[in-house]
This record gives C-alpha cells, sequence and structure tokens, in this order.
C-alpha cells in the first residue's frame, strides 16, 4: 500500500504519455456540442454582414500556442468565408510570428489578399496604452502594417477610424491583457468583445460574461473544438478532443485511486 | 539632488495622475487630443523600457558567469540564443534592418523551428507534474477537501466531450459551479483588487506611496 502511494512519478509519466500518444495514433473521433458562450461568438460574428470588421488581438506566445492558435484560425475561416475584412494585432513581442502565419495561410486558402481584405498590423509595445491609442484614432497607434505599407488609406481598413467602428473584436490571450482590452478598450470606446484564453485562464472570465462585458468566451482547446464544429471545418483542436479527454479521465482515475489508497492505508488517522 | 530625483517625478506623478483622471469624464476635443499625445508618449516610453529590460536580463546572466554561481552554464545560452537572433533579425535575410521585414528569413527559421517547438514542449511537460501531483496531493482529508475535489472532478469531466458521453448532467453541473459559485468567488476578488488599485493610485498621485521611485541615493 505504501509503495502505491509512494510510486515512482515516471510510472505516471509514462500512463500520461500513453493517454495521449494512443488516441492520437488510432484517432477515434468524439461529437464536441457547443456551449452557449462559444454560440455566442460564433452568433456575434455570423450575424455580420459582408465587409464588416474584425478585430483579433493575437495577445499569445508559442507557448500557449496549442490552444490558442487553433481558435484563431477558426475565426480566420469563418471571417474569410463570410466576407468579413480582419483587422490583425498583437501586444506580444513573441505573437507576431504566429499571427502573421494563422492570417496569411488562411488568407491564401480563401483567396484573400494583404491590405484589401485584411490587414496585419503586428506588434506594438504599451499594451493598454495601445488600446486607448487605437481608440482615439487606429491610424495612430499603428501607422504601418506589419509589412510596412501605410495604414491611412488602406482599403481593409475603409470606414475604420478608432475602435469605436470596430463591429466586433476578439481578444485570443494567454495572461492579463483581457483586462485592458475591457477596461480600456470595450468600455470606453463602445464595441463588441469576444475573448479566447487558455482553459486555466477560463473561470477568469465568468463576471465579465455575466455582466455582457465580453459578447463570446472559447475557453481552451475545447472552446477551439466547438468554434471548429460550429463552422463545420474540423481540425486540430477537433483532433485533439479524444488525447484530451483520456488524459483528463486518467487524472480522475489517479485523483480516485490516491484517495482510495490513503483510506485504505489509515493515514488520515 | 534630491529636487530632481524625488520632487520631479513626484510633481509628475501629481500632474499627470490628476489630469488623466479627469480627462476620462470630459469628451471634449481637446481633452480627447490629450489622451492621444499621452498614450502615444506612454508607447515610446514602453519601447524603451524594453531596451531596459533586455540590458536587465543581460547584466544579470554576465554577473552569474562572472560569479560562476551553480547553473551559470545556461546562462552562456542566454547570451548565445539572443545573440544569434538578434544577428539574424538585424540582417533580415541580406536586406539589414533598415529595410521592411522579409519573409522566409533565417530569423522567421529560428521563431518556427527553435522557439515555437520549445515553449510548446515546456507547456506540455505541466501536464504531467499535473497528473502526478493530483495523484500524490489531491486528498479528501477534512470537509473543505472533499468539497474541492467533488467540484475538480466535475469540472475535469464536464470540459471535455467524453463528460457529455457518461453523463449529459455534468456538463451542466460544470458549467453551473463556474457560472455560480466560481463566478461569486472571482468577483469578490476582483472587487477586491480593484479597490486596492484605487487606493494605491491614490497614494502614488498623493506622494503618499513613494517605492516607484526607486531606493538609495
Amino acid at each position: 500500500m505504501d509503495k502505491l502511494l509512494k510510486i515512482d512519478r515516471r510510472i505516471i509519466f509514462v500512463f500520461v504519455a500513453l493517454a495521449v500518444t494512443i488516441p492520437l495514433l488510432f484517432r477515434f473521433k468524439m461529437a464536441v456540442p457547443p456551449t452557449r458562450h462559444v454560440i455566442s461568438m460564433y452568433d456575434k460574428i455570423n450575424a455580420l454582414s459582408e465587409g464588416s470588421h474584425v478585430l483579433i488581438s493575437f495577445d499569445y506566445d508559442p507557448s500557449s500556442k496549442e490552444e490558442l492558435q487553433p481558435m484563431a484560425v477558426a475565426l480566420l475561416h469563418h471571417c474569410f468565408k463570410k466576407n468579413i475584412k480582419v483587422i490583425g494585432m498583437t501586444l506580444y513581442p513573441a505573437g507576431t510570428g504566429l499571427a502573421e502565419k494563422a492570417i496569411k495561410q488562411i488568407g491564401k486558402e480563401y483567396g484573400k489578399k494583404s491590405g484589401e481584405d485584411y490587414v496585419f498590423l503586428g506588434f506594438k509595445a504599451g499594451s493598454s496604452l495601445v488600446i486607448m491609442n487605437m481608440g482615439e484614432d487606429i491610424y495612430t497607434a499603428f501607422q504601418k502594417d506589419f509589412y510596412g505599407k501605410k495604414t491611412v488609406g488602406m482599403e481593409a481598413l475603409k470606414g475604420v477610424s478608432s475602435l469605436r467602428d470596430i463591429d466586433y473584436a476578439v481578444n485570443l490571450t494567454a495572461g492579463g491583457i483581457y483586462e485592458a482590452w475591457i477596461v480600456y478598450g470595450r468600455e470606453k470606446y463602445n464595441f463588441d468583445l469576444g475573448v479566447g484564453c487558455t482553459a486555466v485562464m477560463g473561470p477568469e472570465m465568468y463576471p465579465f460574461i455575466q455582466s455582457n462585458q465580453l459578447t463570446g468566451f472559447l475557453g481552451g482547446l475545447k472552446g477551439a473544438a466547438e468554434y471548429e464544429t460550429l463552422i463545420d471545418h474540423k481540425d486540430r483542436a477537433a483532433a485533439g478532443m479524444s488525447p484530451q479527454s483520456v488524459v483528463h479521465v486518467l487524472v480522475v482515475c489517479f485523483i480516485l485511486f490516491g484517495n482510495f489508497l490513503y483510506f485504505k492505508s489509515g493515514r488520515q488517522k | 539632488m534630491n529636487f530632481l530625483k524625488r520632487t520631479v517625478p513626484m510633481s509628475i506623478a501629481f500632474v499627470m495622475g490628476i489630469l488623466m483622471a479627469f480627462q476620462y469624464y470630459v469628451p471634449h476635443e481637446a481633452s480627447q487630443n490629450l489622451l492621444k499625445v499621452v498614450t502615444k508618449w506612454g508607447m515610446i516610453i514602453s519601447g524603451f523600457a524594453m531596451f531596459i529590460g533586455a540590458y536587465s536580463l543581460f547584466h544579470m546572466h554576465w554577473n552569474r558567469i562572472k560569479q560562476k554561481v551553480s547553473g551559470w552554464g545556461y546562462s552562456i545560452f542566454v547570451f548565445f540564443g539572443a545573440g544569434i537572433t538578434i544577428i539574424f533579425g538585424l540582417y533580415n535575410g541580406g536586406e539589414f534592418f533598415w529595410d521592411d521585414k522579409q519573409a522566409g528569413t533565417m530569423f522567421d527559421w529560428i521563431f518556427d523551428y527553435v522557439q515555437v517547438p520549445a515553449a510548446s514542449t515546456i507547456f506540455s511537460i505541466l501536464a504531467f507534474f499535473m497528473a502526478s501531483a493530483a495523484y500524490r496531493t489531491f486528498r479528501a482529508r477534512n470537509k473543505e477537501a472533499t468539497i474541492l475535489l467533488i467540484s475538480a472532478i466535475i469540472v475535469m469531466l464536464g470540459r471535455v466531450p467524453i463528460g457529455t458521453m457518461i453523463s449529459q448532467y455534468i456538463p451542466i453541473a460544470a458549467d453551473w459551479i463556474m457560472s455560480v459559485p466560481n463566478l461569486a468567488a472571482k468577483r469578490a476578488i476582483l472587487i477586491g483588487v480593484s479597490i486596492g488599485v484605487i487606493a494605491t493610485s491614490i497614494k502614488i498621485i498623493f506622494g503618499i506611496e513613494r517605492a516607484y521611485l526607486g531606493g538609495g541615493d
């Protein structure tokens, strides 16, 4: 009993590795029914007419790519499919590479052109200050796009002078920057905002959802998988649901087994 | 000296603090223009702050190497990694840094094939440690711990599609936990933190809190 309680952690690691790799090798599909918060983000974007502007702030870096990049890809598919103009930007210096790759690749699939159908503004230092500056004048905050083209007169930004003119904004975040988007962006400049975040950050969003400060929320890989289901474009997030499910069940089994041993050994006394 | 180190920064903090707090409530054009200018200043200062950040990182690792503290060898890789990335970033695929960013350069290669996999690997290791920690430490030692344990199991299962396959009530229960007890706790923390931020801001504006001025003479 004591041996099992003090089991070598490498044995647990082997179980986790198997729980991840086996479902990936034998790909079994799982239904991913969309939840209300994901549906509300989908509905917001789906209700926009052609030529509307959706701003996506890719505020994450490679460490959270596995959870947030599938969200970005799914959102871009939805926007481009509906001929919505996408304004991409990042407040994370390491976010540029991932954001540019996603916009460029998905844009290419739909024959979209940079500067005309979408614009990638790149990175700007200053976090909340950038948001406030964009709220006053988007062209002062970003005078040039990521590729060095002047933003003034750009087709993709036609009709947009500040954050007030954005039809919907999504903040894909791996940190606390979403609060700046709510406080200095949504509240001050009055635009609809949705958040996509890592699963571990999910619980933090609920107060803002209840107060309607957030209209739509994607939580972790499951949020991305639900969005893929809604746009009928199952991709990496949906494929990741089976290993994630197995690992969750494994962790639950570990907890139950650990507690069983704990009580059986009489340690609680 | 005290005038430059204390009086000037404290006066700037006072004037700007009061000005920007009132600015929020004034929708006049002059007020909006002021915000535009001030936020632009802030963005420029943030850019310089990144240089200071890089300087402190290098300074710290240089000292670790110089003093040969335990694990100093890793600090060499900080210089090695940063050096190579900076060189290729400035080289910009042969067009150099004064030109617009070129696509498909060595800088992009380093990002795609070194930084992305390395960062993803570090993040994914978490799953292994979490599973091990859950097995060893997550015990129903008392009433509170038991409630936490049951909630955790429900949320863990309710947040993956397999939860729906086990029972349709699991995701409903998980959503209730997140939307009611979690929300109440999070909002309480949020309000507490916000009041703390307001209090600290007032203390900074009126010169009561001076830690931002730094220590020493």
